[in-house]
């Protein structure tokens, strides 16, 4: 038999209930949409590490190759260069880089593991523009006091020739080095650090 | 009773379509005093049907695909039959578009549309004009020349500022590791359907909003206070059809005979409406020397650059944006119109015109130096606008406001 009285507070109860219900189905419903938008299985096989033979790169030159759709580039610094790199350090914001954008065997004084050659995804820290190598010393439009390194046209960003990002720019941090190992004396592989203890 | 007559009720009896006429038409009473500034917001419509009707064209011989994209495009201006128009009425229109939105956005500044109680129809307006800088960023990508692509690189960079989620947010934005083919063709879907409907209901919400306290004045007068007693009609108002309808009509013959101009003469403007660079296909290994944006979103690229560091400098150009949103309230005076306003507002308005001009035409500039500085400069004068406008405004001595408009 039907009651006269209604039970308000069950009603506001049950509207309450089925409300909270029907919300958290209708977020769950989103997770597909917003996971569809993250990389697919394709763009992340794109992504695979990439084999770089650095024979042929002359010193002072680079060698630049493609990983992760990145620019990736590989320096051969010059003995000049690399003596060049300690004495600048007043300039930088992070001379030590102790900001992790680099693997552990790359965290000393010029920021690779063999010291000629620089390892680099040269992409800006500031908005991801792609810096212009300037190797040379003190051009007119760098100023007196460039030591060479790589200048960032949007942004006026600087890094020296160890990717270490300049005092007072806009980008926060020094420049990415991927993880990589040497497969041999000279091929390296970028994208996969090897194993524990494999050849530096 | 005649048949359209007969026709008429019949529709009025399933659907309020004389009542609707009526509301926003025929018996919308708007002030009598509407001037030059009045135009621009019939002309944003305008520039919105053109943008959405050519929108359309371009799409069925435009290709979203990172390999065909940007040659589909040189497809549609050299072989399409007219498709070198179709694309110039659109690329002209985006920037028409931001020309008239800044001068309708002036319009409320100077006049204090946005004052009490039109507060929404400004919150509204605030929305149309992001959603209409996401449009108008994501229709840039599209061409895939070497300005969409840094372009839309420097600026899905800018979330990855945001502590912690920042990479992996831009990460999903992008849908890959850097800007691609997902990108641009992401990007093509919210350019072409996402948000012209966002845009559409954003426009109605602020019209709808406009006609329920209705629209304010050169005098910052409002009309409705002075009714006439038996029929209710405000004294000082005159029904917006076929009063400012007409008006309007002139105004749109203006715009096009400008914006025909632009197409048929200079539809590149020199590389303020179509930059250079954009004529070079996307390559993701090569920065271009000089990256800038267009002309209509300088200013606030002028202040993210200005600030040397990077989560304060995208902090710094978003706030440029979203401070605008506030200023219903930050406004103290007493008085709505800059006509009854004493020197010390004017020369602050002048100052924010200043700064927000040459902030855009310093963000269109390679940074030196001196630039920077200068940038900077501009950019304390643009917040200084808006942060000392509730001190500014009330403390100044306005004069006094008539009761009704005057002849």
């Amino acid at each position: 038999m039907m009651s006269q009285q209604v039970d308000r507070s069950k009603r506001r109860f049950l509207v309450a209930a089925t409300t909270v219900v029907g919300g958290a189905a209708g977020v769950v419903a989103l997770v597909p949409f917003v996971m569809s938008m993250e990389p697919s299985a394709r763009a992340r096989a794109a992504g695979a590490p990439v084999e770089v033979d650095i024979s042929k790169i002359e010193p002072g030159m680079f060698l630049g190759v493609a990983w992760q759709g990145k620019p990736v580039w590989i320096v051969n610094r010059t003995p000049a260069m690399l003596a060049k790199l300690p004495t600048i350090t007043s300039m930088l914001a992070d001379p030590n880089s102790d900001v992790p954008q680099q693997p552990e065997n790359c965290k000393n004084g010029h920021r690779s593991i063999k010291p000629e050659y620089m390892v680099l995804v040269g992409i800006c820290t500031h908005l991801g523009c792609s810096p212009t190598y300037r190797p040379e010393l003190a051009p007119p439009d760098l100023g007196p006091d460039w030591p060479g390194g790589w200048f960032c046209p949007c942004h006026g960003s600087r890094y020296d020739l160890a990717a270490r990002v300049f005092k007072n720019v806009p980008a926060p941090w020094n420049m990415l080095v991927p993880p990589h190992y040497y497969m041999t004396d000279t091929r390296i592989l970028v994208g996969e650090e090897g194993k524990k203890g494999a050849k530096a | 009773m005649s048949a359209s007559q007969k026709m008429l009720g019949w529709i009025d009896a399933r659907f309020p379509l004389t009542s609707t006429w009526k509301a926003h038409l025929s018996e919308y009473y708007a002030p009598k005093n509407f001037n030059f500034w009045y135009f621009f917001g019939s002309l944003a419509l305008l520039v919105l049907v053109n943008q959405i009707v050519t929108g359309i064209f371009l799409t069925m011989s435009y290709k979203p695909d990172a390999a065909l994209a940007f040659a589909s495009v040189e497809y549609i201006m050299r072989d399409v039959p007219w498709g070198w128009l179709i694309r110039y009425m659109h690329s002209t229109g985006a920037s028409m578009f931001f020309v008239v939105v800044y001068l309708h956005m002036f319009r409320g500044l100077i006049y204090g549309s946005h004052r009490k109680p039109r507060e929404l129809v400004w919150i509204f307006g605030m929305m149309i004009y992001l959603a209409l800088m996401a449009e108008a960023f994501m229709g840039y990508l599209l061409p895939w020349g070497q300005m969409s692509f840094w372009g839309a690189s420097v600026i899905i960079s800018l979330f990855s500022a945001i502590p912690y989620v920042g990479d992996a947010l831009s990460q999903w934005i992008r849908g890959d590791f850097v800007v691609s083919d997902a990108t641009l063709n992401r990007f093509f879907a919210f350019h072409v359907i996402a948000l012209p409907l966002v845009l559409l209901g954003l426009v109605v919400a602020h019209i709808i909003a406009l006609h329920e306290v209705g629209s304010n004045n050169p005098e910052g007068i409002e009309i409705k206070a002075h009714k006439d007693p038996v029929t209710h009609i405000p004294l000082d108002g005159i029904p917006f059809h076929p009063y400012y309808t007409v008006k309007d009509i002139v105004g749109v013959v203006v715009f096009l005979m400008v914006f025909s101009a632009i197409i048929f003469f200079g539809p590149e403007m020199g590389g303020w409406f179509l930059e250079a660079n954009n004529f070079i296909p996307a390559d993701p290994f090569k920065t271009p020397q000089h990256i800038a944006p267009l002309w209509y979103f300088t200013p606030f690229y002028a202040i993210l650059r200005a600030v040397p560091n990077k989560l304060f400098g995208v902090v710094g150009m978003g706030a440029g944006v979203v401070i605008m949103a506030f200023l219903p309230w930050l406004d103290r005076a007493k008085v709505k119109s800059v006509r009854y306003r004493g020197p010390i507002y004017k020369s602050f308005l002048a100052l924010f015109v200043i700064s927000f001009v040459g902030l855009g035409y310093l963000g269109t500039q390679a940074p030196t130096p001196l630039l920077n500085d200068i940038a900077r400069l501009l950019s304390v004068t643009y917040f200084g606008f808006f942060i000392l406008m509730p001190w500014y405004t009330s403390v100044e001595k306005t004069k006094p406001v008539p009761e009704r408009i005057p002849e």
